[in-house]
């Protein structure tokens, strides 16, 4: 795993104590809150609905246990016991005090955390796909490619005040777990002629003007990635608006301009600046970076006890159907430990849960953790023998629902339970629909279904994705939840189709189940999932379906 | 028909804790919307806001919000102001234990 050296953690150091003598004037009133805002934002410090929250970045979704457990006492000395996490592979903490909050990026600063840049309109933390150095159908590593884009974006003197938040995701694999193509940048590894590369994507964004990127580049050999990224950011600093924040996405600046002039732009840029960025040198910091990815030995493992659990024990078998995923080292496997047990808050975890994931993998799993953009963490080197032992443990701290990509798999933002900027809430209709249909036992039936839920249109719980996207709105002081249907963040990324008029609160969790019965009714077969009998038949009968109840009343 | 008059209380988040407070009738702050004023003269409220932003040692981003009264009771207009009152949903802030331990 990657340590940041001295240069990051004096960086760092100098951050913290700068942040600590701002928010000592803030208190003793030698700054006002117009002065004191920008800088607590470029901090990661939030003023929420009822209370300051802070986003911590972690870098590409990885930690290891030591930075778990320093998450798990930072959530239990400043804040409340539980930190959330979140679709961008950070972590917020939804209670800090403004007082306490110089001593929590101190602590944090200890195990290289920190809060730069998850606000602003700067570079955010690059994302990536989660299963990461472990997935069996990945080309490479792509995590040694987001530390490399990590330490030129951070700190990037001319990318601190662009027109607005830029947002960059990565994947090493052709199957798409990082929605690389609704992100402001998207970098999709491919090979070409034996050499490794990328597939450039730009212009993907979600918010209220929804869209997919487009390849700017089909392929990009690793030695040019980051005079190519600083074209494209470059060309977006200059061309981007700044009159209007919302049409100040990267996306809008491509929509307006085309992707044929976005192209010549950034390869003219990139020709004037490739010769700035020595190539000997990119190599060498990115053999120094992926050495601190060498993948963990993994010894042959007898994987008896496995095959023994599964035969034995129902409730282990579900759970291994589910939430593991294919390694590529034979004998292994990935973890998903969902975050989602029926009726909890997704994504969000006790310290003693943090603790708990930090053991195990410690015990069973190389040290290594991830935190995925669908607000679940990951082992992601399990050795098969191990499971049987990781999933008691997981059972014991109520960490062992088996779910991972279900119904109740559900992505949801902090909505208006905690963010000032929701026009619904969100998190009591992710835990409504996931105890519901655990209390009618449809969930295996139904089978992989991703179910994405926003508190307003700002879209952070990736809606527009969803196979089945919910979007809480204020229709006359009432709140209003739109369904679209048909997204898809994966490789075929897709943006869901509006179904008509919202449903109240109290009509959403039925309407649910109606699309739902409506698909078990329609699918060719059980291998036939939800997205695919949606593309198959369209929206028709399940817009029927959702429907058909009103009309009836009706007439 | 004449527009009913608005009440309206001003509230934001404490400077300190970020919690959220609303000014009094004695121009402190109260962490219990109960003990809130309620104006029911737009230009009072007005006047009580332009004070509450001069306390920026004190509390973030002040605004009015509307409010309905009873006879024993202040009421939030709007669900937001609900939320910001009550806290996070129950079901969002129970089971925040493991329902068993070792
Ligand atoms: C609670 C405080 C939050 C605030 C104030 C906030 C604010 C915003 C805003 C204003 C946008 C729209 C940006 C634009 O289109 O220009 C946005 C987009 C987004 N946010 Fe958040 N957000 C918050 C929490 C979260 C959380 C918890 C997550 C992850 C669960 C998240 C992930 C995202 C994602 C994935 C997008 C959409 C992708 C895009 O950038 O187009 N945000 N957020
Ligand atoms: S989608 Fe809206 S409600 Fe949800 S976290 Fe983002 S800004 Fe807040």
């Amino acid at each position: 795993m990657y340590r940041h050296d001295s240069f990051d953690a004096a960086f760092l150091a100098e951050r913290n104590r700068q942040f600590r003598d701002q928010v000592a004037r803030r208190l003793d009133g030698s700054l006002t809150e117009e002065e004191f805002r920008p800088l607590r934002l470029m901090n990661g410090l939030y003023l929420q609905l009822h209370a300051y929250m802070l986003r911590v970045a972690i870098p590409y979704g990885t930690l290891n246990p030591a930075q778990m457990r320093k998450l798990a006492e930072v959530a239990e000395r400043w804040d409340r016991g539980y930190g959330h996490f979140t679709t961008r592979q950070n972590i917020q903490f939804n209670w800090p005090r403004l007082i306490d909050v110089p001593d929590m990026l101190d602590a944090l600063a200890e195990v290289g955390l920190h809060a730069i840049q998850t606000s602003g309109n700067t570079i955010r933390n690059v994302t990536a796909d989660h299963f990461a150095g472990a997935a069996a159908d990945e080309i490479e590593d792509p995590r040694p490619y987001a530390e490399l884009i990590r330490q030129w974006s951070t700190d990037h003197p001319e990318f601190q005040f662009l027109p607005r938040k830029f947002k960059i995701a990565i994947t090493g694999a052709p199957h798409d777990r990082a929605v690389t193509r609704a992100h402001d940048i998207g970098l999709r590894m491919v090979r070409r002629n034996g050499r490794p590369g990328f597939e450039v994507i730009v212009g993907g964004g979600l918010g209220r003007t929804p869209m997919i990127g487009q390849v700017i580049r089909d392929f990009l050999p690793v030695a040019d990635l980051l005079p190519y990224l600083e074209a494209i950011v470059a060309t977006y600093n200059l061309l981007g608006r700044r009159d209007n924040k919302y049409k100040a996405r990267i996306k809008i600046t491509l929509h307006e301009n085309g992707i044929e002039r976005m192209r010549d732009l950034v390869e003219a840029r990139f020709a004037e600046i490739a010769p700035d960025f020595d190539p000997a040198r990119t190599a060498a910091e990115l053999a120094h970076i992926a050495a601190h990815f060498a993948p963990p030995s993994l010894p042959e493992a007898p994987e008896a006890p496995y095959h023994t659990a599964r035969a034995a024990d129902p409730v282990f078998r579900a759970w291994a159907d589910t939430n593991l995923h294919a390694h590529r080292a034979p004998g292994y496997g990935i973890v998903t430990i969902s975050l989602k047990a029926h009726g909890e808050v997704p994504g969000d975890a006790t310290s003693a849960r943090m603790r708990a994931v930090a053991d195990l993998a410690e015990r069973f799993g190389r040290g290594e953790i991830r935190v995925s953009h669908e607000q679940n963490l990951i082992l992601p080197h399990v050795a098969l023998g191990d499971l049987p032992a990781v999933h008691a443990a997981l059972r014991r701290h109520g960490l062992a629902a088996a779910n991972a990509g279900l119904l109740s798999d559900i992505i949801a933002c902090p909505g208006m339970d905690y963010c000032a900027l929701a026009t619904a809430r969100s998190i009591p209709v992710a835990q409504e629909i996931a105890t519901h249909f655990e209390r009618q036992r449809l969930e295996h039936d139904i089978g992989p279904l991703k179910i994405k839920i926003s508190g307003c249109i700002n879209a952070c719980g990736h809606h527009h994705v969803g196979h089945i996207g919910i979007l809480g709105l204020d229709r006359a002081g009432v709140e209003t939840y739109q369904i679209t249907l048909g997204g898809d963040g994966a490789e075929e990324a897709t943006l869901g189709e509006r179904t008509g008029p919202g449903f109240s609160a109290a009509e959403i969790v039925p309407a649910i189940e109606r699309l739902l019965r409506a698909y078990l009714g329609l699918r060719r077969d059980r291998g036939e999932t939800f997205l695919q009998t949606y593309r198959r038949l369209g929206p028709g009968p399940f817009k029927t379906a959702l429907y058909e109840r009103d009309r009836a009343d009706a007439a | 028909m004449a527009r009913p008059i608005p009440l309206q209380v001003v509230t934001a988040n404490a400077l300190v804790s970020g919690r959220v407070v609303w000014l009094t009738a004695r121009g402190g702050w109260t962490a219990c919307m109960a003990e809130a004023a309620v104006f029911d003269d737009p230009a009072q409220a007005k006047d009580a806001l332009c004070r509450a932003e001069m306390q920026s040692d004190r509390v973030v981003g002040p605004y009015l919000a509307r409010v309905r009264q009873s006879a024993d009771s202040t009421e939030p207009a709007h669900f937001r102001e609900a939320f910001r009152r009550d806290g996070p949903s129950a079901a969002a802030r129970i089971p925040r234990q493991p329902p068993e331990t070792d």
